[in-house]
């Protein structure tokens, strides 16, 4: 990956920064620079907001045929986190056994390396979730 | 605006075709629509066609003009685009040349699809095809096209009490079409048993729920109805094109069960054609997971929500069922060289409409639809056909 | 070296470690040695083992989060921040930085990585309170946090572990006040690792006496005689625990109890965690201490040096929560076990495809 597009959205990675529309108070993770309700009425008053990385899984896999930069964590579980309605981010599963997931299940934000680029590259840091 | 019509079909065989370049395979799909519409090369207009990422496949951006120029064309400067919407590039390049044919820009269009998937590392083939979903805040995570789908799948399962074995009876149903499809990538019969139990992918999906790499081409030749009869005896009219659009990533989906896109399109493709649903028993679906075609069978308004896994394990989408859906094997069976599908469904839908589709040929079907999918379903296209005019 | 007219102390703390574990039999049997035998030498009975996408970055955060979950201070009062290691992820490129992003303490602060063996966290707690004390800063936070590797079949296989361990040094707020440190530093080279070495080198039995012992030794009697206290003064002691039998032997040659030292003592379950082990001893201790409580805790680094801290529990400890998931009891108490295949993996010594 290239460092420049991973540097960028270090807020997002590692602190859950997201934005609240300044028109209708929507909020969005990941942030969003236009609110798809408001349109040019949001546009220059998106406020960045910061979600607490609680959440409730809504739906989940076990994945077994994984990218390179994954096959050291196979089996993992990937699933799709609400923080709150209509905020939804989707992440690992960690600290956790597959057959113990379930939907509705309550999860917590964690900081653990999502990846490198090899051994002599930049490690990518960011969030994963675990049974809260 | 005028009428539309597809005077010739032609398409490789589908799978891992070693021997074959990305420039062979354009050709031959090319050359083979190009003879059966008829037509001199000196009569196209235009090329338009589909590929997702030949770039990193095989490391070639810019492939419109390479098919026009291998299949002969450069020489009379053909004007030629290549069109990319993940695996809905292929309907949208078809799109792309019935509206040119049909706003009187161009009159003879050929449209392509192809993709050459197989050269690359299985891994890599995986990771561009997850570059389709959000690379930023899905892939970077982990979540793998089949992981994608197969959250789908668990969802539905969830609220609707989809079973893995209906999941598995998609499959079954499209590789016993696929077996009686000679260019089909697979064309062996598959069990219920061996589904079932074949290796986790991400789970539920297995092996067998999962569409395969694919090397392959498809090419259709378009031209203004009120001329098609001057090419073939049997021209089938575009009755109608609907594409749309959604959120990018399934976690901002408004329902994760539910291709809006899906539903969109289609009723945009019924309403226009003047139809609905209940009129049509020819369908080539989205099927690179099973739990695709759960839901593209139900997003169409075939079946209603919740109801896809129920009706395809009653058999009401087999071959000259309710619904032939998938008669030609579906992404399933029949292989899914991304960039071609949607040509390839057209290409499927066109033969059977003209009764050409030998043993699994679907009976008294007037119309027939493609449904096209980019991504995990932020982008849909549906054509419907007409035949027998 | 102490600070007589201001009160310095720890405002917050936070403790991680891995919830894997591996057992001393499990990696003997692989090298055909006794395993009991193993454990009663080195007075262990499991060490933690870092999750394949677990780094000393990623311990950090977690400690430093607990910590500052649990203090109501603004995270861009935080005017420094060091992270004490031997395994940092990168050897230039400080995991201080990624830390201080993870927590929000960026960009108006200073930022550095230590090493010394086992007491570069303990290094990060005098230098925070060195500009705590001169009113440089409002609040620093020192890190000791370590994924220290022992060669295979090395004896260090069966110790070295993961873990680590945050402290907010501040002086307003402050939960134990530090009263004095002191440190005892010499050129002995007992155990190193060269630049692009994977795993370390030690000198074998001289690690103990020459090492270990002198340091500590001499380390905390001169605390002792510069405040004119005795062990018996002491609630908790926690001396430097590389295995689970030199801080119990430690504890004896000073005259401290087996009862003082308990509360410290995690050695036996979760391996020596290197940069964290004295760090994390003392949050379990801080976790029950109560007011006026006193604490001695000494580190040892190899190369060799030794910290001794003099503390002193206040009022405020009580208005910490200290008794929930973030307690390192019930940090220890998350584990699970994993084979020998399984650890190697993690741990890098089996590389997928050669990679």
């Amino acid at each position: 990956m290239a460092i420049p597009r991973f540097w960028r959205e270090i807020p997002s990675r590692y602190n859950l920064i997201g934005t609240e529309c300044g028109n209708c108070g929507k909020k969005f993770f990941p942030p969003r620079i236009i609110c798809p309700d408001c349109h040019r009425k949001s546009v220059g008053k998106m406020k960045n907001v910061r979600f607490k990385g609680t959440g409730e899984v809504v739906t989940y896999s076990v994945i077994h045929n994984a990218p390179k930069a994954f096959e050291m964590q196979v089996p993992y579980i990937i699933a799709i986190i609400e923080f709150e309605k209509g905020v939804r981010a989707t992440g690992q599963i960690i600290d956790c056994e597959p057959k113990d997931v379930k939907i509705g299940m309550k999860v917590v934000s964690t900081f653990r390396k999502i990846g490198e680029d090899g051994k002599s590259g930049v490690i990518y840091y960011g969030y994963k979730f675990k049974p809260a | 605006m005028r009428e539309v019509a597809v005077i010739g079909i032609g398409e490789t065989k589908f799978g891992e075709l070693w021997d074959k370049s990305f420039r062979e395979i354009g050709i031959e799909a090319g050359l083979l629509a190009i003879q059966d519409a008829g037509i001199k090369g000196n009569e196209i207009d235009a090329l338009y066609i589909g590929n997702m990422s030949a770039g990193k496949f095989i490391d070639q951006e810019h492939i419109a003009p390479l098919v026009a120029d291998y299949v002969g064309l450069a020489g009379q400067n053909l004007p030629a685009t290549r069109i990319e919407a993940a695996g809905a590039s292929g309907g949208l390049a078809l799109s792309s040349a019935y509206m040119a044919v049909a706003s009187e820009v161009h009159d003879i269009v050929v449209v392509g699809g192809a993709e050459k998937m197989t050269d690359v590392s299985e891994v890599y083939a995986q990771e561009i095809l997850a570059s389709t979903a959000d690379q930023e805040w899905e892939s970077v995570f982990g979540a793998t096209f089949a992981g994608l789908h197969a959250m789908i799948a668990r969802r539905h399962m969830h609220e609707y009490g989809t079973t893995k074995e209906q999941l598995a009876q998609v499959a079954v149903k499209n590789h016993k079409n696929g077996a009686l499809n000679p260019n089909a990538q697979y064309r062996k019969e598959l069990s219920l048993e061996i589904v079932i139990s074949a290796p986790m992918v991400a789970e539920p999906l297995g092996l067998f729920d999962c569409a395969p790499l694919s090397d392959g081409a498809a090419a259709l030749v378009l031209c203004p109805l009120d001329r098609a009869k001057s090419y073939t005896d049997k021209p089938v009219r575009i009755a109608s094109c609907g594409q749309a659009g959604d959120y990018m990533a399934l976690h901002d989906r408004r329902d994760i069960c539910v291709m809006d896109a899906t539903v969109v399109a289609g009723k945009k493709a019924f309403k226009y054609a003047g139809i609905g649903p209940k009129d049509i028993n020819l369908a080539e679906v989205n099927d690179n997971y099973t739990i695709s075609e759960i839901l593209a069978i139900e997003d169409l308004g075939f079946f209603k929500k919740g109801e896809g896994g129920k009706a395809t394990e009653e058999e009401r989408t087999a071959l000259n069922s309710e619904i032939s859906v998938n008669p030609s094997g579906g992404l399933k069976a029949r292989g899914q060289p991304v960039g071609a599908t949607g040509v390839a469904q057209a290409v499927e839908v066109v033969r059977q409409l003209r009764g050409e589709a030998g043993k699994r040929q679907v009976k008294e079907a007037r119309y027939g639809l493609a449904h096209n999918v980019g991504g995990t379903g932020s982008t849909v296209i549906v054509h419907i056909f007409e035949g027998g005019i | 070296m102490g600070c007589d007219y201001v009160e310095i102390g720890i405002v917050s703390y936070g403790a991680y470690v891995p919830r894997f574990r591996i057992t001393p039999s499990e990696i003997a049997a692989v090298w055909g040695v006794d395993g009991e035998s193993m454990s009663k030498g080195l007075g262990i009975t499991s060490k933690s083992v870092p999750g394949p996408d677990e780094d000393v970055i990623t311990i950090s955060v977690e400690a430093a989060r607990i910590a500052l979950a649990r203090c109501k201070i603004d995270p861009k009062d935080i005017g420094t921040i060091y992270v004490g290691s031997e395994s940092h992820p990168y050897a230039v490129k400080p995991s201080a930085t990624i830390v201080a992003e993870a927590i929000g303490a960026t960009p108006d602060m200073t930022a550095a990585d230590y090493e010394f063996a086992c007491k570069a966290g303990t290094a990060a707690i005098q230098t925070c309170a060195g500009l705590v004390g001169s009113g440089f800063i409002k609040y620093g936070i020192a890190i000791g946090a370590d994924t220290s590797q022992g060669a295979p079949g090395d004896a260090l296989e069966y110790t070295a572990s993961a873990g680590g361990a945050a402290y907010v040094i501040g002086r307003e707020n402050v939960i134990a006040r530090i009263n004095r440190t002191c440190s005892f530093t010499t050129d002995t080279p007992d155990f190193w690792r060269r630049e692009g070495e994977k795993y370390p080198s030690h000198g074998g039995r001289f690690t103990g006496e020459p090492a270990y012992f002198k340091h500590i030794i001499s380390c905390t009697t001169n605390l002792l005689q510069s405040i004119g206290t005795k062990p018996s003064d002491y609630n908790y002691a926690v001396f430097h625990q590389p295995n689970g039998k030199f801080p119990v032997s430690v504890a004896k040659k000073l005259g401290f109890s087996k009862e003082q030292i308990k509360e410290g003592l995690l050695t036996p379950v979760i391996g020596n965690t290197y940069s964290g082990a004295v760090l994390i001893g003392l949050a379990a201790i801080l976790d029950v201490a109560k007011p006026n409580d006193k604490i001695i805790m000494v580190a040892y680094g190899s190369g060799a040096g030794s910290d001794a801290f003099d503390i002193t529990v206040t009022d405020a400890i009580e208005s910490l929560a200290r008794d929930g998931s973030q307690s390192v009891a019930a940090i220890i108490k998350n584990h699970t076990f994993v084979s020998y295949a399984t650890y190697a993996k993690y741990m890098g010594k089996i590389h997928l495809r050669g990679a």
